[in-house]
């Protein structure tokens, strides 16, 4: 049984709907990417899955259990993390306190500590500055807090939504580097990248969001090297 | 006009403005959280006297105990009106517009307030016959204190006074620790800085929400009580004129900053007090003395905004969308 299966997703604003009946799975220790143009549906889908949104119609299981009408705090404690597009770090707050309102469902002080210190070596420039406001840190390094806060709540499964947006190359391939750290250490990912060649090379599983409908799916090497992938999203003629 | 003359004025103006504060609180927690202007709150205030005062007449043996020892029993009874009715509008007149358009809540607020200002001048009980009259219109009679005024120099201090001060103080510190320090204080800045993401890290929002209107109400029965100890009355309308003060207050420190609240209560209480104590002191200007009180409290507001317009401890809010 997969870890998170969507069934024909449906969401609207109002409406107009943004995602038109999607439908895909993660298996546990798995990568899988949703790709597309601006537009697509891919924050629609991330949002809905983390209980921010509310579907209109369709089934969203997470570990057996079905979760469109559970409150997004409880989906949370169920393993759940997702890291939302734009970063959304607490501005006004340290470092440190992000990360640990990442943990903020968890008691174990000892463990949590243990966590903080992780991330701290997983991203040295977080430690120097973990007692600075984490609104006075550039976007990589924001990308970087918004990731290991994710990573707080020891997910089971960890979503990210375009991690790389609006870094500079280094930073880009700082943040996609760490993924493929994630990944290797067996961590389940649903990551959502407009930066498809990036996505596409370290993912096991990815989807094509066209309008709200996945146009395409297929294992990340081969979309990778499919002939119509590459011309729209990759931006060869 | 001599240096004992305006020291007094400043005196004064503390305690009134430290109650403005306590009640700025409630405004300003519930605003940084939800954009909600609360035009209740005055009324929440305005419970937690009658709550106090119901403790004190109907159950007889806190009559008889010296005021300070019966104060706590009052300020139990004056917190759980309070609170109650917080909790209670919370529910079922703010809950339910939290998605709908900002007018929706804002005009429901107003609704609230007038409905709570009826609900005690139709139903409050006089004291003394046990008789319901309809209509309290009158003023009701709140306890005092017996002793004389302290002397500070030439400065007269009220006991009443020198308690809004010292409560108002206790207050503030436990809403500093609680906010820095506990758990639900840091879920309770998240929800503030960034809703959809404090959910995103397991926070329930809506019990945050709750958690800022019972810490405002119940800051606000503290504000009443002493009120009701100054002033030696409470009145079902007596939340429409402190509460809009106190929500200038909240404005002039600078909306959703705790401690701009209190600092907001203070300055207006002080200029209130200074400016129309000065005025009347005159007999050239005596006439703009203590009955344009108002018109001074809210040209200050007007003038600090032009100048600071995020308030005196204000943030731009540049990083909320
Ligand atoms: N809050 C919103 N209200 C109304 N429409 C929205 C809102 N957010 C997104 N949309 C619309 O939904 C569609 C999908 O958007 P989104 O999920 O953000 O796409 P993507 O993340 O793939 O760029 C777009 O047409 C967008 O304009
Ligand atoms: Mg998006």
């Amino acid at each position: 049984m997969a870890l998170l299966e969507v069934r024909d997703l449906h969401v609207a604003y109002g409406k107009i709907e943004a995602v038109k009946g999607i439908s895909f799975e993660v298996e546990q220790g798995q990568v899988v990417t949703l790709i597309g143009t601006n537009g697509a549906g891919k924050t629609t889908t991330l949002r809905t899955i983390s209980g921010l949104l509310r579907p209109a119609a369709g089934r969203i299981m997470f570990d057996g259990k079905t979760i469109q009408n559970t409150p997004a705090h409880q989906i949370v404690s169920m393993g759940l993390a997702h890291s939302p597009e734009g970063r959304h770090i607490f501005p006004r707050m340290t470092i440190e306190e992000n990360l640990l309102l990442g943990a903020y469902l968890r008691k174990d002080a000892a463990g949590i500590a243990e966590d903080v210190s992780n991330a701290y070596s997983m991203f040295p420039i977080l430690g120097e500055r973990r007692s600075q406001a984490a609104g006075t840190l550039s976007g990589g390094e924001q990308q970087m807090l918004a990731m290991a806060r994710a990573l707080m709540c020891r997910p089971r499964l960890l979503m990210l939504d375009e991690p790389s947006m609006g870094l500079s190359p280094i930073m880009m391939k700082q943040i996609m580097d760490t993924i493929t750290q994630l990944k290797s250490s067996g961590t389940t990912i649903l990551l959502v990248e407009q930066n498809a060649q990036a996505a596409l090379s370290l993912a096991d599983q990815g989807h094509v969001l066209e309008v709200g409908r996945i146009a395409l799916s297929g294992r990340g090497a081969d979309l990778l090297h499919d002939e119509q992938v590459r011309k729209t999203y990759l931006g060869e003629e | 006009m001599t240096t004992t003359v305006f020291l007094q004025l400043v005196t004064n103006g503390i305690a009134q403005g430290a109650m403005y504060g306590l009640i700025a609180v409630g405004y300003t927690m519930v605003y940084g959280i939800i954009q909600l202007i609360n035009f209740a709150h005055g009324e929440f205030f305005m419970f937690g006297g009658f709550g106090a005062l119901a403790v004190y007449l109907w159950i007889p043996p806190v009559q008889h105990l010296p005021l300070l020892a019966a104060l706590p029993i009052m300020l139990v009874g004056g917190m759980i009106a309070s609170v109650v009715i917080a909790v209670l509008a919370e529910r079922f007149a703010y809950r339910p517009l939290r998605n709908a358009p900002r007018l929706a809540p804002l005009i429901t607020a107003i609704g609230v307030s007038i409905l709570l200002q009826q609900l005690v001048f139709l139903w409050y009980p006089q004291p003394g016959g046990g008789k319901v009259q309809v209509g309290v219109n009158a003023p009701v009679q709140f306890p005092t204190f017996a002793g004389k005024p302290f002397h500070l120099g030439g400065v007269l201090i009220q006991r009443a006074n020198l308690l809004t001060v010292i409560v108002a103080f206790l207050c503030m510190a436990y809403l500093a620790y609680f906010v820095a320090k506990t758990r639900t204080g840091r879920a309770m800045q998240a929800t503030a800085q960034d809703p959809d993401t404090a959910r995103l890290m397991g926070i329930n929002t809506d019990k945050v929400i709750v958690v800022a209107f019972v810490l405002g109400a119940a800051f606000a029965a503290v504000a009443s009580i002493t009120y009701g100890l100054r002033f030696g009355q409470v009145s079902y309308d007596m939340g429409f004129s402190a509460g809009l003060k106190a929500f200038t207050a909240a404005v002039l420190g600078g909306i959703g900053n705790i401690y701009g609240a209190m600092v907001g209560g203070l300055v207006l209480g002080i200029a209130e007090q200074v400016t129309t104590g000065v005025l009347a002191n005159y007999h050239a200007t005596q006439q703009w003395g203590t009955a344009w009180q108002d018109v001074w409290a809210f040209l200050l507001l007007i003038i600090v905004l032009l100048v600071r317009p995020q308030g005196l401890l204000g943030e731009r809010v540049a990083d909320r969308a």
